[in-house]
């Protein structure tokens, strides 16, 4: 099939495939053709494409193709441009353009929704949504970098000490994780709110510092943030309003699917930050999170503080963006090629194709029916095992008073065997007791690597048993003798083997230079 | 004096010097600093007490007609066995190592039959109130050297893959072994009361016959427990022979292996979470069907270039190497990319599972031989505290050991383990032929993990397509 990758109006400087995913795509079967300057706002040239494989066509041939890709949503004229029984990706975030999907279907497109993929964890790989998120976080701390007049680390320099800059991270998913490790990792003291307390260790393990908020919250089940109690939200405002007097940047995160987004900051709190402090409103586009933030402005408060709505954050760092979501689209279009023959299927038994697919036939097919995470069935597995668990070890481990009785029983019967045996018998058992202990002592604290050498020199070792065959060939009976001589051709093997190979390993044993 | 009891006298003293050098080489095998030396103690005393031994026959039989055939058989058998053996043991690859050394311990447990079977055919010169307990010692001394010897076989042969490392199960396995002993306790007394020959080739055959058993009802996982135990037994089995023929030497050489093999199965079962008394007694090969064998989600598939990437953009690397790496001969290419990467400036280290491998220590013997120098292999508690610190692990053929069900979940057949807790890096790479389980049959819900990415294909092979992307 023929796959038509267009180029981007209105201010999208993403492009929905670049050489590298070309070059993927053409694995999988298809012939690729690229519309001229369509990857020339991502910094990839139309040699580039050529390069890999593309064919450069103009705009009504790169629109006919059996498939189509592209970023932003189409406009009426470009849907009329697409072939009926077309399929068409890109982002069409479903639930806000229903008339959208209708002009869709009426064309007789496929259309396949990138934003609409679900969040589980074998989709991961073709989820737009976290991959743009995860630019934006990391573009909101440089926009707020750009805007904010000091250091972002602490510094003690000739000139003075500089303390760090402090940055509040609200929300803790892809976005704001992205936003927690950038700053972090410009040297920032960062804290991080979130309604789940499940990602306090994630913020940790990036160099973030969690505020919990000691309050009761439903739990997600579809990965998302869910609305929050109220109680829950008195306590997080008190938070907000601690935090904003006292740090310097503010990121906000916080997003909840088909609503608008929570109001966290308000006016006061805006108002009780320092001069110069910087706020950045990932949400401003579905309403904001903060008062007074107006979407794809900077606004600056008769405080000197300012606020960037910017919605546009991951359009802003064109060429990285244009690789992960090209790379999203190659690992869906592998998905939905499962002969790599350059032929589009799309099964509807599976969760993920059914999802993002939601134009075919004619007809809408948004919404999909639910589906869960892979982490809340898991769940119950493990309640029903726990009481497994408790029956399980007792018969693993001896008890003690088990163990007490052996060692009792073991002495008495070397006691009765040394008292009524004849002699030379209780000489040999206090020479064997003693090895055994000095056995024990001398292996104690042998190194887990030198296990094998060990091991290898004992073995030679107990090839002493050839001192046993040795005495036993001189015995005038010529069947013993036989049999002693195979003994100790046996234990010679041994004997010479073993210490043979022990100083063989010993020798590969080399430490590393001193540095 | 007579010539004989000076020999003896000699030979006497001779053993206690030999038995003190043997001590001192087990001492010096525990640290790398001293291990050379170790060896050295221990051909010393091999060489003393061999040398006072052939004083001590050549001084007792000089003049008799079966001297003669004695002295030839002798020279006959030691040369063919040193050359034999050096040959084995200069050729042997250190993958194969596990091979080797259970080959070995059969030899001791053949050499431990034969030398009973000796003593019932001639015991001549024991004194008539000893001679019940000889016929004691002559069954205990055969059935401990058949059992090391056909498991032994067992173990070799598993090990070489001639045979399946699958548990053999038997219907009432335990029952079998415990009626095995108790049978041959019967027949001890039996012997002692009335020493017949026929009772001693039953008691033979039953010993080879447990031996067999014990260890064929073992799963190659457990293999270097089974090893270690092995060891154990070739001790206990020259322990029993100096017994029977009066010989102090036998007696402390054949309890400090044998001590000393009990020691490295216990070190071996805490690492597996086991109970020491059942692998003594073999049971313990019994592994529960695991209860969560449904799928448990999808696994991500990398390839190398793009490890290849991982690694170049990582600070922290930990490399956990299995069997898996031993299989594929991989240790040089492992080693190779660890050399490239510290050239790098990435801190490399190896994190080295107590159990990994089929050997005690195996995968420290394969890292030794590629040139990695030891002071990076670190143990699994070295190691496990800074993994949540690592940027890229690598697993190398390893699967039960990573497991993360044995700290999780209770009721997995491997809860309560220590594993490496490779889970907790940024991100895990697993090297693996396909999705089956490892040896436990449990199956490793890592390859299920956000972090984790599966790298299918030959490890060496994969290794070093790495090394080429590098």
């Amino acid at each position: 099939m023929r796959l038509g990758i267009v180029a981007e109006h209105r201010g999208e400087t993403r492009v929905a495939a670049t050489p590298i995913t070309v070059e993927k795509i053409r694995k999988l079967g298809y012939d690729v053709v690229v519309e001229r300057g369509a990857g020339a706002a991502s910094s990839l040239p139309d040699t580039a494409y050529a390069d890999a494989g593309a064919a450069l066509v103009d705009a009504a041939e790169a629109w006919a193709a059996d498939v189509v890709l592209k970023v932003a949503s189409p406009t009426d004229d470009e849907i009329a441009l697409l072939r009926p029984g077309a399929v068409f990706a890109a982002l069409l975030s479903p639930a806000h353009s229903p008339e959208l999907l209708a002009k869709l279907a009426a064309r007789g497109v496929t259309a396949l929704a990138l934003d609409a993929v679900p969040r589980i964890s074998r989709a991961q790989s073709m989820d737009v949504l976290s991959s743009m998120t995860n630019i934006a976080g990391y573009r909101a701390v440089i926009e707020a970098a750009h805007e904010f007049g000091r250091f972002f680390t602490g510094q003690v320099t000739a000139a003075g000490k500089v303390p760090p800059a402090k940055v509040l991270v609200a929300g803790a998913g892809v976005a704001g994780l992205a936003a927690i490790g950038a700053a972090s990792s410009l040297g920032a003291v960062v804290r991080a709110t979130d309604p789940r307390p499940e990602v306090a260790d994630q913020v940790a393990s990036i160099g973030g510092h969690y505020l919990a908020v000691d309050a009761p919250v439903e739990h997600s089940a579809d990965g998302y943030a869910k609305a929050t109690s109220e109680a829950y939200d008195r306590r997080a405002a008190e938070i907000y309003s601690e935090q904003a007097r006292d740090v310097d940047i503010i990121i906000t995160t916080a997003q909840i699917p088909g609503r608008t987004a929570p109001r966290l900051i308000t006016a006061d709190d805006v108002a009780s930050m320092k001069p110069g402090s910087v706020i950045v409103d990932m949400a401003a586009a579905q309403g904001g999170n903060v008062e007074g933030s107006v979407a794809d402005e900077r606004v600056v408060t008769a405080n000197g503080v300012v606020i960037l709505g910017y919605s546009d954050l991951a359009r802003r760092l064109p060429t990285q963006a244009s690789q992960l979501y090209g790379t999203n689209l190659v690992n869906l279009l592998t998905l939905l090629t499962p002969g790599k023959d350059g032929v589009l299927t799309i099964d509807d038994d599976d969760v993920v194709q059914r999802a993002v697919t939601v134009a075919r036939d004619g007809a809408v097919t948004w919404p999909p029916p639910a589906v869960s995470v892979s982490a809340a069935p898991a769940a119950k597995p493990a309640q029903t095992a726990e009481p497994a668990a408790s029956t399980a070890p007792p018969d693993k481990r001896m008890s003690r008073t088990a163990r007490r009785g052996l060692i009792t029983l073991g002495m008495a019967a070397l006691f009765a065997i040394c008292a009524f045996a004849p002699p030379p018998l209780p000489e040999h058992f206090l020479v064997l007791t003693l090895s055994v202990v000095v056995g024990f002592y001398v292996i104690g604290n042998v190194t887990h690597a030198l296990h094998t050498p060990l091991m290898s020199v004992t073995n030679a070792i107990s090839g002493i048993i050839i001192v046993g065959a040795m005495m036993q060939l001189m015995v005038p009976s010529v069947a013993v003798q036989i049999l002693a001589a195979v003994a100790v051709l046996v234990a010679s093997i041994n004997v010479f083997g073993g210490f043979a190979v022990t100083r063989r390993m010993l020798s590969m044993f080399v430490k590393g230079q001193q540095k | 004096m007579t010539a004989a009891a000076v020999a003896g006298a000699v030979a006497g003293a001779a053993y206690i010097v030999a038995a003190l050098l043997f001590i001192l080489s087990l001492a010096g095998l525990s640290k790398h600093e001293r291990a050379r030396g170790g060896v050295v103690y221990g051909m010393i005393g091999m060489t003393i007490a061999l040398i006072a031994t052939l004083w001590l026959m050549l001084a007792g039989a000089w003049g008799e007609p079966s001297a003669m055939l004695g002295l030839i058989l002798l020279v006959v058998a030691v040369v063919l066995g040193a050359a034999f053996g050096l040959y084995k043991a200069r050729t042997v690859q250190m993958t194969g190592m596990p091979e080797l050394i259970a080959l070995f311990h059969s030899f001791v447990g053949a050499a431990a039959v034969l030398v009973g079977w000796n003593g019932a055919l001639h015991d001549e010169g024991v004194a008539a109130n000893l001679l019940g307990i000889h016929h004691a010692e002559v069954f205990i001394g055969v059935f401990i050297g058949a059992v090391t010897l056909t498991g032994s076989i067992v173990a070799y042969l598993k090990l070489s893959a001639k045979m399946s490392s699958r548990p053999l199960m038997l219907p009432g396995k335990n029952a079998l072994n415990i009626g095995a002993i108790v049978v041959f306790i019967a027949l001890t007394v039996w012997y002692v009361v009335t020493p017949q020959l026929w009772l001693l080739v039953v008691v033979t055959v039953l010993a080879l016959a447990l031996g067999w058993h014990l260890v064929a009802s073992i799963g190659g996982g457990d293999m270097p427990v089974v090893i270690s135990m092995l060891n154990s037994y070739s001790g206990w089995a020259a322990a029993a022979a100096g017994f029977l023929l009066n010989n102090d030497l036998l007696i402390v050489t054949g309890a400090l292996v044998g001590s000393s093999g009990a020691y490295l199965s216990y070190i071996m079962c805490k690492a597996m979470n086991r109970s020491f008394i059942s692998v003594i007694a073999g049971g313990f090969g019994i592994v529960a069907p695991s209860a969560g064998d449904a799928e448990q989600g999808e696994h991500q598939e990398t390839d190398a270039a793009s490890v290849a990437h991982m690694l170049e953009a990582a600070s922290t690397v930990v490399i956990t190497p299995g069997y898996g790496m031993a299989v594929a001969q991989a240790q040089s290419a492992v080693a190779d990319l660890a050399r490239r990467l510290i050239e790098r400036g990435v801190q490399v280290r190896f994190g080295i599972h107590p159990v990994a491998g089929r050997l005690p220590g195996h995968m420290n013997v394969l890292l030794a031989e590629a040139k990695v120098p030891y002071d990076i292999v670190l143990e699994m508690d070295e190691i496990n505290d800074d993994l949540a610190d690592t940027d890229v692990v690598l697993v190398i053929g390893a699967n039960d050991t990573v497991n993360p069900a044995a700290a999780e979940d209770p009721g997995s057949p491997i809860a309560g383990m220590p594993v490496l807790r490779v889970w907790e890096a940024r991100q895990v790479v697993v090297f693996k032929r396909s999705m089956a389980s490892g040896y436990a049959g449990v199956a490793n819900p890592l390859f299920y993990r956000d972090n984790a990415w599966m790298l299918f294909g030959d490890a060496k092979e994969r290794v070093q397509d790495i090394l080429a992307a590098l």
